[in-house]
């Protein structure tokens, strides 16, 4: 493309070059004369004019090439002979001429003309090119050049294909797109962080389905082999019920779905799998893989919004190319409208928003005030939440049947009630800050994220308090065994000295409680019930009140629609942290119930279709449609913390508690992480594990540490002064546009005043000269010719000042 | 789109068709293949199969009303679709010969060059054809982008900021030098103002 640029830009300045006779000279008196008759108000005579004109010159036009071809037919006549009385001179001359009409036939595509004239120009050069060729040998370039042109046909082709099959292949973009057009782009940013992390929890459903649950559901022992993963005698009767099972129980505790299902045999099947490495590393890898992809979306993210900001032609942009040619579907036409009109509605907000001048010490002692009461909220209701938790924990231990149902349940009715009025609460703050509305949608977040951290210390402290019961249960069930084992032997050795070994069905065997399978079944039962709360709240809360505002309005003695209740704004930020909080329990649960992960991509994907249908059905747009940060980091540093959050509790059982004895992949490990220990040892060479035992000295290992810390602080502060420059470069920048931008403006006019003084001086000079007929004529001439020439300057300054300012930017 | 095809290029293949020179040197003249010039005519003459003739040895002189060409399925939701058809006829009132029907296509495909875009779509959106984007050529091309939902304030606003933005010479209204400076260093120009037939 780029040489065919260039191509053309010679055929253009050598054409002109070529033209440098009449041709050239009437079209610019043409110019002059088409600029000085205009009159603003007579738009048809001018049309017509123009059509006049228009005709005129076409003829011009063709008098004009056929004079020049004239021209030059007489010229190679007196020139030519024939070809090989050619002296070497003309030889040269001709093939100048030759290669001249070449380029100018390559280039003529990208000439504005009409096509007559094209059409007239390219007959002309090819025969002019066909008769003397000949002299000069053959053309040999066109087919090269038209092999050229379609490979590189064939290559914009295919890559436009590509693209087109790239993006077909992401899932819900029509409907993105429509809800971006007609709600503006902070309420697709929620549908798009959706997609997103549906993205990721497919492939964390890929690595826990493939690499855990898969081998051991097809290599393992089947059901009913061993006790732990048979279902206990006294629980048989109701292994089946509904009930059971939508509490995960029965059949769904004893299978794949939870750690206690697992074996602890080292390899198995006739591929040798290694279940409890596998199940260690799937679980690590997990958060290793999470981890990076936040960090690498949040590098990339920042990354674009510091590059791709520019906002000087912002408003001219948006009129000229925001319209898409290729739209050729009444609907799609119609969204697109929706989503221009949302977008210049927005642009004008941002514009108007900075242009506001407020009292800032006011603003300021409000925000400070703001803020404090925040912080009052904040931790009233921290302290509520601790003490209603040690109430709890005194209540468990007195046992849960003396109490009433509020005392029972008090934990759980405490935590849904902050949850439902204090982020009404900081809403109503919220309005005393005046933010603009995407910072104030930044804090609203941050607030209810402080909030929701206090649910996750309780339901953190309710589940450790529950793992300390099942151990103490463990120890005694292990005492129990030991003699329960005991009896056993004895009895047989009572009845039959030599007699078969026992057989005894899986199903009696005393089972310890497993631990790690009821913190999997907590996750488990947290994610349905939250599930279900935010789809029931959906369809009553949106869809509900949007019927009844709807149906009752006929018979209503207000308004419905315009005052209260009105139909529903799409709650950004609620939905949003339900996410983020939803992710962060995946993340914890995942290592004890590898089924997480699945049931999470089919919420997420029921999630995605139900929301938008509730979008476009009951909601309404916002009215102050505000443009999410194209950056979208804000979310992505929330979902960082809870991931390190989430990390934290998953890392601190693992390597403080002592697994259970009798179920999951690491029973009878003194700590799970010995897994990796036994791997060093029997799997890997010896050297390896010499190798990895010394690397694990501290005192390697602690100036290695140091060495990171010294590496961040570098990368941090040439990372700060970076940014430093960048700043100061763009303000050098926008200094200098200005400048230019006020001397253009000075130059032009003055080149105005000094073309109306020529102009006054010459009309004064004409009357004068209406005396003196002799030297009329010539000053006449001689005042056009500076006007002219004051105009040509003019011009020639404009465009300078243009170029340079291009080249600056 | 491919649905129309087929019935033309039979209808094609049922004639004989003298592919005259002209349908070669358009090859020259614009950024279309053979193929395409051959499919864009049997386009042009489903427009009108009685008034375009199939056989162009002679160059004959038919031009298509303005009316018929903008009911293309290509064009009809484009809110700009009368000002682009104007812009490539040569008596400026919407009539298009076959020249002017392919070049006009060829501008707006996908190879045309960037230079040449800007040159046109600054003609498209010059409605009253005096060289320069003013404040009401500004003004109808947002109404015929918002189909007139912004209030006139805003409309007012708008187009007081793009002119503030793009304009260099400070004469309150856009010439082609600034509007090309706006308008290639635009990052989706050149994706938005391309026509596929």
């Amino acid at each position: 493309m780029r040489g065919r640029d260039t191509e053309q830009k010679e055929g253009t300045v050598i054409e002109r070059k070529r033209r440098g006779g009449k041709g050239g000279e009437d079209e610019h008196q043409e110019q002059e004369k088409e600029k000085m008759s205009y009159r603003p108000g007579m738009r048809k005579e001018r049309r017509a004019g123009e059509r006049e004109q228009r005709i005129i010159k076409n003829q011009k036009e063709e008098r004009g090439t056929r004079r020049s071809r004239e021209k030059l037919k007489n010229e190679i006549r007196k020139s030519t002979r024939e070809p090989e009385s050619l002296s070497p001179e003309e030889l040269e001359k001709l093939k100048e001429a030759v290669d001249e009409r070449k380029k100018l036939i390559q280039g003529l595509r990208g000439k504005p003309w009409s096509m007559k004239k094209k059409l007239v120009t390219l007959r002309e050069s090819q025969e002019f090119v066909e008769k003397y060729e000949g002299a000069l040998g053959k053309g040999k370039g066109r087919k090269l050049y038209a092999y050229k042109v379609m490979m590189a046909k064939k290559w914009m082709k295919f890559q436009r294909d590509f693209e087109n099959f790239k993006t077909a292949c992401i899932p819900w973009e029509m409907k993105i797109k429509e809800i971006e057009s007609h709600f503006g782009s902070s309420v697709a940013s929620y549908f798009i962080f959706l997609r997103w992390m549906y993205g990721i929890n497919m492939i964390l459903f890929g690595l826990t389905f493939g690499l855990v649950m898969v081998p051991e559901a097809l290599m393992g022992r089947p059901y009913g082999s061993i006790p732990r993963k048979t279902v206990p005698r006294a629980e048989e009767a109701s292994a089946m019920d509904f009930a059971v099972l939508w509490d995960f129980g029965g059949y769904a505790q004893y299978s794949v779905l939870f750690y206690g299902y697992y074996n602890n045999q080292r390899a198995i099947g006739w591929l040798k799998f290694r279940m409890p490495l596998s199940y260690f590393l799937v679980g690590v890898g997990t958060v290793a893989y999470s981890y990076m992809v936040v960090i690498r979306t949040m590098a990339r993210n920042a990354n674009e919004s510091g590059v791709g900001d520019d906002n000087s032609f912002n408003f001219s942009w948006k009129t000229f190319t925001s319209w898409d040619y290729l739209i050729g579907n009444p609907e799609t036409a119609d969204n697109k409208f929706a989503s221009i009109t949302t977008s210049f509605k927005e642009a004008i907000l941002e514009e108007q928003e900075s242009r506001k001048d407020d009292n800032i010490h006011l603003t300021r002692f409000l925000r400070v005030l703001a803020n404090f009461l925040v912080l009052c909220c904040l931790a009233g209701s921290g302290y509520l939440i601790y003490f209603v938790v040690r109430r709890s924990q005194k209540f468990a231990l007195d046992g849960l049947d003396t109490h009433t149902w509020w005392e029972r349940n008090e934990v759980n009715m405490v935590m849904s009630l902050l949850g439902m009025f204090c982020p009404m609460l900081f809403d109503v703050i919220s309005a005393l800050e005046n933010y603009h509305p995407r910072v104030a949608l930044q804090w609203q977040l941050g607030r209810i994220f402080a909030l929701f951290l206090g649910n996750l210390y309780t339901f953190i402290i309710a589940l450790m308090d529950e793992i300390n019961l099942k151990r103490e249960e463990e120890k005694i069930v292990k005492f129990n065994i030991t003699t329960w084992e005991a009896s056993l032997y004895n009895s047989t050795v009572s009845e039959n000295s030599t007699g078969p070994p026992i057989t005894i069905q899986p199903a009696d065997v005393p089972r310890g409680p497993c631990w790690e399978t009821m913190v999997g079944q907590e996750f488990v039962r947290l994610i349905i019930s939250d599930t279900m709360t935010t789809y029931i709240t959906l369809l009553i809360g949106d869809f509900l009140r949007a019927v009844l505002v709807r149906f009752l309005n006929y018979c209503w003695c207000w308004d419905l629609e315009a005052g209260f209740p009105s139909y529903s704004e799409f709650d950004v930020s609620g939905n949003v942290l339900g996410l983020i909080f939803n992710q962060g329990m995946i993340w914890m649960g995942a290592f004890y119930a590898p089924c997480l992960p699945a049931l999470n991509v089919l919420r997420l994907h029921v999630s995605m279709y139900l929301q938008c249908w509730a979008v476009m059905c009951c909601n309404v747009p916002q009215e102050r449609v505000f443009k999410a940060s194209g950056s979208n980091n804000f979310y992505m540093a929330m979902l960082l913390v809870i991931l390190f959050l989430s990390t934290l509790p998953a890392i601190y059982t693992i390597v403080t508690i002592p697994p259970s004895f009798d179920c999951g992949p690491f029973s009878g490990k003194k700590r799970m992480f010995d897994v990796i220990q036994e791997t060093l040892e029997s799997d890997f060479p010896a050297w390896f594990s010499k190798v990895f035992s010394s690397a694990s000295n501290p005192g390697l290992v602690l100036p290695f540490i140091l060495l990171m810390v010294l590496a961040i602080y570098y990368l941090q502060s040439t990372s700060k002064s970076y940014k430093e420059a960048n700043v100061e470069l763009k303000k050098k920048l926008q200094t200098q546009n200005e400048e230019n931008k006020k001397k253009n403006k000075r130059a032009a006019l003055k080149a105005q005043m000094d073309l109306e003084e020529a102009r006054k001086a010459a009309s004064q000079t004409a009357e004068q000269q209406k005396n003196n007929n002799a030297s009329l004529q010539d000053q006449e001439g001689e005042t056009e010719l500076c006007i002219k020439m004051k105009q040509d300057v003019f011009n020639h300054g404009m465009k300078r000042n243009i170029q340079c300012k291009q080249k600056t930017k | 789109m491919k649905i129309f095809i087929v019935p033309s290029i039979i209808s094609h293949r049922l004639q004989t068709i003298s592919v005259s020179a002209v349908f070669l040197s358009l090859q020259d003249c614009t950024f279309f293949t053979r193929k395409e010039i051959l499919r864009l005519h049997g386009r042009y003459h489903e427009l009108a199969p009685h008034l375009v003739p199939m056989d162009y040895t002679n160059d004959p002189d038919c031009k298509l009303p303005l009316a018929l060409i903008v009911n293309m399925p290509e064009l009809k939701e484009n809110p700009f679709r009368n000002r682009i058809v104007e812009s490539f006829s040569e008596d400026g009132m919407g009539n298009l010969s076959f020249n002017e029907f392919v070049d006009m296509f060829s501008v707006l495909s996908e190879t045309a060059s960037r230079e040449l875009k800007a040159i046109y779509a600054f003609k498209i959106y010059d409605f009253n054809v005096d060289n320069y984007l003013c404040k009401e050529d500004l003004e109808k091309t947002l109404n015929r982008l918002t189909k007139e939902e912004l209030t006139p304030e805003e409309v007012e606003l708008v187009c007081q900021k793009s002119i503030e933005e793009a304009d260099l010479d400070g004469d309150n209204k856009l010439s082609f030098a600034d509007f090309e400076n706006m308008i290639t260093r635009a990052p989706d120009f050149l994706s938005t103002f391309h026509i596929r037939i």
